[in-house]
């Protein structure tokens, strides 16, 4: 397709009915099953906070970067960038760059002028998608000539969407200047180590300068790389998010090490995110038996490093073609086979008139927060513990416990509600039944928690919950997350000072292994 | 003696064909394939045999033995 036909798209189509804007909102209200609110990671409650109004404008609206964000809008990934030019340990290259996705998924490969195409069809059927991400499904600055021109058509067809990229940061050096130049403003590197002995047990070899490197030397070359490319960076105010892999007993307490050194070079923010090694992803962290972290650990983790800097918790490695709110994938509603034979119109007003109505949905929410903590600022304790909420967006519990996905994480204590992470979990309930199996799994996946919050659950898994100690909450359905949240640790306050109940600890719970996908 | 790509182990990443000096690698079926008149082992070029160096399946990239070895041109 040329860049005349997706000009005209983009023009086309200006007048809209409010009618239409209305139906677009109504039927993407129920699609996310994100939601919620908490410490946005962008280092703030809900807002603006300490950060200076030009980094704010760049990730108010960023899924990726404000928690606060992602469960309004939406990112898309295109997989435009097959080949790579590292090995990591955690990796196959059979499947997608585990830097970004989870190990194991498979993503269509589209050319640049397909996935131009495909963002414009995503962008006129999803109107919160804001953001368009090249991860892989190996290292877009392995493949840079097919990265920027799919950033270029993108860029000149529809000027509103964002547009960022993830990569290993072996090339990245050598393309800061054409990033700038394309408007990128958001850059993901993933860092797993600042110390190339221990970089050496992560990374095989790379590839650099027409040469196959191994070992310490390998691992020496690629720090340098993306130390010198991170400051690079962010000299020239690109916003830079770091990803890095907790792998237990190899780079784990090295990791607190690497948040110092890339927050003294001006990363934004750190994302600590699980190794996931299973066996049959055949790599070579799975086939040797080194284990992934547990909820527990990783949290820890995170906790050590948000004194450093901001930390990312939402992240959910999704897959280098994932389209829609984090957490949830609609890529196969836009297979190229299906984009191809779209009558694409791109319009613009329509996109707008939808964000200026997410706004007025998260400054709602945000106030009915406000409102809470302020009345919990009687009580006094040192409890903190962690609910679970099933939710599929726009800040409320709304999702029936047998039909979440996965499920949000929220601290409780003096200070709030606050977000720190997800568990996916399996629909436990298929087609009305659950199954012994499933439910056991979802327990084990929130077993860290006190209590969940839904919309509604039925009277067995009901039973099984409160056998296992966690209390299902159903009473604050479809009211938003946080202020229930902390209107029921109000009440568990008094409970238990009334000595009605104990407050105990929780165990530790277990992190799914699987790829998220649709077919879920 | 040329080298050759196996097909069954290729994984499509694309990554050998921009580091061949010769343009020797192409895309044919879904996988990548190497001209063998076109190879020239990297000889002239570089130390190593880009291909080899960059393909993440080790062993895919190999010497096709049933041709002759590859005679640099004066
Ligand atoms: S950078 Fe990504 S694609 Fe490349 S080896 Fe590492 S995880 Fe795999
Ligand atoms: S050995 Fe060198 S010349 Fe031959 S195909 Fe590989 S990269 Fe090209
Ligand atoms: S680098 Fe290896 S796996 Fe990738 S296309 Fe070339 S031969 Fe196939």
């Amino acid at each position: 397709m040329d860049v005349s036909a997706l000009d005209e798209a983009s023009s086309a189509g200006n007048a809209v009915g409010i009618g239409e804007i209305m139906q677009a909102i109504a039927e993407h209200k129920g699609c996310g099953t994100s939601g919620g609110s908490g410490k946005a990671s962008c280092g703030s409650q809900a807002g603006q906070g300490d950060l200076p109004t030009e980094i704010w404008d760049k990730v108010k609206n960023h899924p990726c970067y404000s928690e606060e964000a992602h469960h309004h809008y939406a990112r898309m990934h295109v997989a435009v960038a097959p080949a790579c030019n590292i090995q990591c340990n955690y990796c196959n290259r059979k499947y997608d760059c585990a830097n970004e996705s989870r190990p194991g998924v498979v993503s269509e490969k589209l050319t640049p002028e397909q996935a131009a195409k495909k963002v414009l069809a995503v962008a006129s059927t999803i109107p919160q998608m804001t953001v368009l991400g090249i991860a892989g499904p190996g290292d877009p600055l392995a493949n840079p000539k097919k990265t920027f021109k799919t950033f270029e058509l993108v860029a000149k067809a529809a000027p509103d969407i964002k547009l960022c990229l993830s990569t290993n940061g072996l090339m990245l050096p050598d393309h800061v200047d054409t990033i700038a130049r394309f408007k990128i403003d958001h850059v993901t590197i993933t860092i797993n180590m600042v110390d190339p002995e221990i970089g050496a047990k992560i990374y095989p070899w790379i590839f650099y300068n027409h040469k196959r490197y191994t070992g310490v030397e390998a691992a020496k070359i690629l720090t340098d790389r993306q130390l010198q490319g991170l400051e690079m960076l962010t000299e020239r105010g690109i916003l830079c998010k770091i990803n890095s892999v907790m792998i237990p007993g190899t780079n784990d307490q090295h990791l607190v090490e690497v948040n110092r050194a890339v927050k003294s070079r001006g990363a934004f923010l750190h994302n600590i995110m699980p190794l996931i090694s299973a066996p049959e992803h055949g790599t070579v962290f799975g086939l040797n038996g080194q284990r992934g972290p547990t909820a527990q650990e990783l949290k820890a983790l995170q906790d050590a490093c948000e004194g450093e800097m901001n930390v990312m918790r939402h992240c959910r490695q999704c897959r280098a073609d994932a389209v829609g709110l984090l957490g949830e994938d609609r890529s196969a509603e836009f297979t190229s086979e299906k984009v191809m034979a779209m009558d694409v119109k791109y319009d613009l007003q329509m996109r707008k008139a939808y964000q200026a109505k997410v706004e007025e949905e998260r400054v709602a929410k945000v106030a009915a927060k406000q409102e809470e903590v302020a009345e919990l600022a009687s009580e006094m304790s040192d409890i903190k513990l962690m609910v679970a909420v099933a939710t599929k967006g726009s800040g409320l519990i709304n999702e029936h416990f047998g039909h979440a996905k996965e499920f949000q994480v929220y601290e409780l204590s003096m200070a709030g509600a606050k977000f720190v992470g997800h568990r996916r979990v399996d629909h436990y309930c298929q087609g009305g039944y659950g199954e012994e199996g499933r439910l056991a799994s979802v327990i084990r996946a929130i077993n860290d928690c006190h209590a969940v919050f839904v919309a509604k659950i039925g009277g067995c898994p009901k039973s099984n919950l409160l056998k296992a100690g966690i209390e299902p909450v159903d009473q604050y359905a479809h009211e938003f997350i946080e202020k229930s949240a902390i209107a029921w640790f109000k009440s568990y306050l008094d409970k238990m000072q009334s000595g009605e109940t104990q407050h105990t600890q929780r165990g530790d719970a277990a992190i799914r292994q699987g790829a998220l996908s649709s077919a879920a | 003696m040329p080298f050759k790509i196996i097909a069954s182990q290729c994984t499509s990443c694309s990554a050998c064909e921009p580091e061949c000096p010769n343009v020797a690698i192409s895309e044919k079926g879904g996988t990548f394939v190497i001209d063998p008149k076109k190879c020239s082992e990297c000889i002239g070029y570089f130390d190593e045999p880009q291909c080899v160096a960059v393909c993440p399946v080790d062993n895919t990239c190999v010497v096709d033995t049933s041709l002759p070895r590859y005679q640099a041109r004066a």
